[in-house]
């Protein structure tokens, strides 16, 4: 034939040799999350068909050696310390990240920014021991220990303070300049710029960073943890001590056996769902205005 | 009309004279206080851990369940869990990341499939993996509170992350070498490992180096799955304190253990830092690499 | 000699190019111009099978390059490509040396004796007049070179593997005029020993070198071929009147 007929040489067969390599690398990638939710599925199918959801919610209390499974303290001990981390971190996190693009100095915003990734890469283990050591005694001067809803809600919201800032940057950076340059040719100030048409123009984004950040309290186990008290108990008030789905498991699975261990599984099996739910319409409405 | 183009108006001249000094003072302050807090956990940490610190508390083993000495073979633990993350994590990352970035028109939907994948895996809470953790690796696979668990479980927590940077760093390299590359009848092979890859090297050292302090980072993963036993461990099977760990059980669980606890915390913020710092560096080498001549066309 | 006889190129449901046909005679030197957006690059990547990279193109027709059905099943795109040499609008060397960026594609191809690599990258480069610029710093990157020179550096890139076929995609336009006129006559001194098509918006450059003329134009929703000859007869007597218009410099 002539020379340049299909051929098998060495480079083809490495090629073919690539391609399934890569193929079989990323269907591995994709089956990990499978697998988890397979084997907490597993691990929680007892707890789910011999106890039942509803005693999750009927039970009179929360001890799971004498069978009695509540779990309603737990959800809200979550849902408390998130919604309270939320409230705290986005007004702040706005405020800032508008500083930091549109009135800091150029200098001071690049520090700042610097800053705010760093914090971003700093563990929750060492944000709890901050918290434990030197954030809980000064709330303590409240009144009670220290370690109470309170401390949990501030940390926590220092904690998910970066994933707001930085994705508030991130998609106040991508409003077009010609946006910018039309609203200073009208006359508009730097505020009026930013009230009148940064803000509105990149609305998606920054619901999608409180989102995220959102789904990062709800799975947040190390630093609340550490500064939330962990009695299993509806708060009454910012200074109860609470407990969340996360530090109930972090701090019973080390003994926990049959039924009880089946029900920590549950309660993960939960976070994840609405952890997932979370970041999945995160990302679809992320990615919706690019894939038009 | 007229009275709103006149409202219109007056809150236009209102904020025009207001505006930028009230705007500036109203965001800085919050962004003061994000500083100050920020600032506040830094110096905390750093101050205290440092007056504790000395060349022997990294040589030396902890004794009175962490009271006293040091972390030497805390340092090893964290240290074997990291390698065992790192052999399994790089390459299946790579091949995934090669496949998202460099596909050619075939099984859009496979790939989209894998991204989404990707992304509830990125977002699920560290406690979940430690839950996995320990029921796959220790009980399943029967390997017990061990190193190689945490390890392996380090490594499907860190994948999302080391596979995305990956991704996004083969994705900047420019389609011109590519088409150069096809147009000279080279191999994808050729093209993937003699162009694109060192090309895209830098940028995925990035994402490489911001893997490993995610991994570092970690406890609540490694609580149910390597363990917190103190001794240095001897093979992968044992079990092996990590640094992070090592800080919650110092804190909770044994009384006047803050000041190793504080000593451990500025130790791994430090390696954190510099960490962050080789990032950052890297980075804008990539940014040098990818010669600017090329921008991408669209 | 390369023959194509009613290639068309869909992207998805868009249609670049309807019905193209064209006849480029061994070693002579056609020149494809046309408006931006008419099909013309599209045209020149169905060729080597570029196209083949793009997700969603699709081509019908057929190709012939000195005889042989390109888009024939038993046709390695790659050995295909490695036979037609393709010089685009930006140069685009390789992030590596000169001399790495000459020999990559001749390893590839199975030439590994040390002698044979180095009288090869020799000859390329003086062909494109680029050896006495470049012999005594072969190692360094090929992108600290100046853009009229990273030009001829992709073309002796591309000679080096000895095709029969050059398609050149504007490879003046982004050159200043010296390293245009450089890279120009160089075109001009191939001619004879390859079958040049080069596609450009520089009529006078098209006027200078070409043997053959086609222009393209967008029409009734798809690039075509409106006319295409001899290009002085063309030049000097078109018969549609948009190509009239065109080469007089009014339209287009």
């Amino acid at each position: 034939m002539t020379w340049w007929s299909r051929n098998t040489s060495s480079q083809s067969r490495r090629d073919l040799a690539l391609r399934w390599v890569a193929r079989a690398s990323s269907v591995l990638s994709a089956a990990v999350i499978l697998l988890i939710f397979l084997f907490l599925l597993q691990e929680a199918a007892p707890a789910l068909a011999n106890i039942g959801i509803s005693r999750f919610f009927t039970d009179t209390s929360w001890h799971p050696l004498s069978a009695q499974f509540n779990l309603v303290p737990m959800l809200m001990g979550t849902v408390l310390t998130t919604l309270g981390a939320v409230v705290i971190a986005t007004p702040l996190g706005l405020a800032a990240a508008i500083y930091c693009v549109y009135f800091a100095p150029r200098g001071l915003a690049t520090w700042y920014r610097r800053l705010i990734e760093l914090m971003a890469g700093i563990p929750s283990v060492v944000f709890g021991l901050w918290g434990l050591v030197k954030l809980a005694p000064f709330i303590g001067q409240l009144g009670g220990s220290g370690q109470n809803l309170l401390t949990a809600m501030i940390v926590l919201s220092l904690m998910i303070l970066p994933t707001v800032m930085l994705t508030t940057c991130s998609s106040m950076a991508a409003v077009p300049p010609e946006l910018l340059r039309g609203g200073a040719a009208l006359g508009l100030n730097r505020w009026s710029v930013v009230r009148r048409i940064v803000l509105p123009a990149a609305r998606g984004g920054i619901g999608v960073g409180i989102l995220l950040a959102t789904a990062r309290a709800v799975g947040e186990t190390m630093a609340v943890l550490m500064v939330a008290g962990n009695v299993v108990e509806i708060p009454t008030s910012l200074l109860d001590p609470v407990r969340t789905l996360t530090a109930n498991i972090a701090l019973e699975m080390g003994y926990a056996t049959t039924a009880h261990r089946s029900i920590l599984f549950a309660s993960g099996l939960l976070l994840m769902g609405l952890v997932a739910c979370v970041a999945l319409v995160a990302e679809v409405r992320k990615r919706s205005p690019h894939e038009l | 009309m007229n009275s709103e183009t006149r409202n219109d108006r007056l809150s236009l001249s209102f904020s025009r004279r207001f505006g930028p000094e009230l705007a500036t003072v109203l965001t800085g302050i919050p962004a003061l206080v994000v500083a100050g807090m920020f600032g506040w956990i830094l110096a905390d940490i750093l101050y205290h851990g440092l007056t504790q610190f000395s060349w022997a508390f990294l040589t030396s083993a902890p004794e009175d369940a962490g009271r006293q000495g040091g972390i030497s073979t805390i340092l090893v633990s964290t240290l074997m869990i990291l390698g065992i993350t790192l052999i399994i994590v790089v390459p299946v990352s790579l091949a995934t990341a090669v496949e998202l970035a460099e596909r050619r028109s075939r099984s859009v939907r496979f790939d989209r499939l894998v991204r989404r994948s990707l992304d509830v895996l990125a977002a699920c809470p560290s406690i979940v993996f430690g839950l996995f953790g320990n029921a796959f690796f220790c009980v399943y696979l029967k390997m017990g509170y061990s190193i190689l668990a945490g390890g392996l479980t380090l490594a499907c927590m860190v994948l999302p992350l080391l596979i995305r940077t990956s991704e996004q760093a083969i994705r900047a390299v420019p389609d011109e070498y590519r088409h150069a590359a096809a147009s000279l009848g080279l191999s994808r092979w050729t093209t993937l490992f003699r162009i694109v890859l060192p090309a895209a090297l830098p940028a995925m050292a990035a994402g490489l180096v911001l893997s490993i302090g995610r991994a570092l980072s970690e406890t609540a993963a490694l609580i149910f799955t390597s363990g917190y036993v103190t001794r240095s461990p001897e093979s992968l099977f044992d079990s092996g304190r990590a640094m992070s760990v090592h800080i919650y059980d110092l804190a909770m669980n044994v009384p006047g253990g803050n000041p190793r606890a504080y000593a451990t915390a500025a130790t791994l913020l430090i390696v954190l830092l510099v960490i962050n710092g080789i990032a950052v560096r890297l980075t804008r080498i990539a940014g040098l690499t990818l010669n600017p001549s090329l921008e991408k066309n669209h | 000699m390369i023959q194509v006889e009613s290639l068309s190129v869909f992207y998805g449901e868009r249609v670049a190019v309807q019905n193209a046909t064209l006849i480029a005679p061994s070693g002579t030197i056609t020149a494809i111009v046309g408006p931006s957006g008419c099909g013309k690059s599209s045209f020149l990547a169905a060729l080597n099978r570029m196209t083949d990279l793009i997700p969603g193109a699709r081509t019908e027709g057929t190709v012939r390059i000195h005889g042989q059905n390109t888009y024939g099943d038993d046709i390695s795109p790659a050995l295909l490509r490695r036979s037609i040499g393709m010089i685009f609008q930006k140069a685009n060397p390789f992030p590596l040396s000169i001399r790495q960026n000459l020999q990559l594609a001749l390893r590839e191809h199975g030439v590994r004796q040390r002698p044979e690599l180095e009288s090869r990258t020799e000859a390329a480069l003086r062909d494109v007049g680029l050896w006495d610029e470049v012999k005594d710093r072969l190692d360094q990157p090929a992108l600290r070179l100046s853009g009229g020179q990273q030009q001829r550096l992709c073309i002796a890139r591309a000679i080096i593997l000895e095709p029969r076929v050059l398609l050149m995609d504007e490879p003046c336009s982004a050159l200043d005029p010296i390293a245009s006129a450089h890279v120009e006559s160089l075109i001009q001194s191939f001619k004879g020993r390859y079958t040049i098509l080069i596609v450009t918006h520089n009529l006078a450059q098209a006027r200078r070198l070409a043997d053959h003329l086609a222009v393209f134009w967008y029409e009734g929703e798809a690039g075509r071929i409106i006319e295409q000859g001899n290009a002085t007869e063309l030049f000097d007597n078109p018969q549609h009147p948009t190509v009239a218009a065109y080469l007089a410099g009014q339209r287009g």
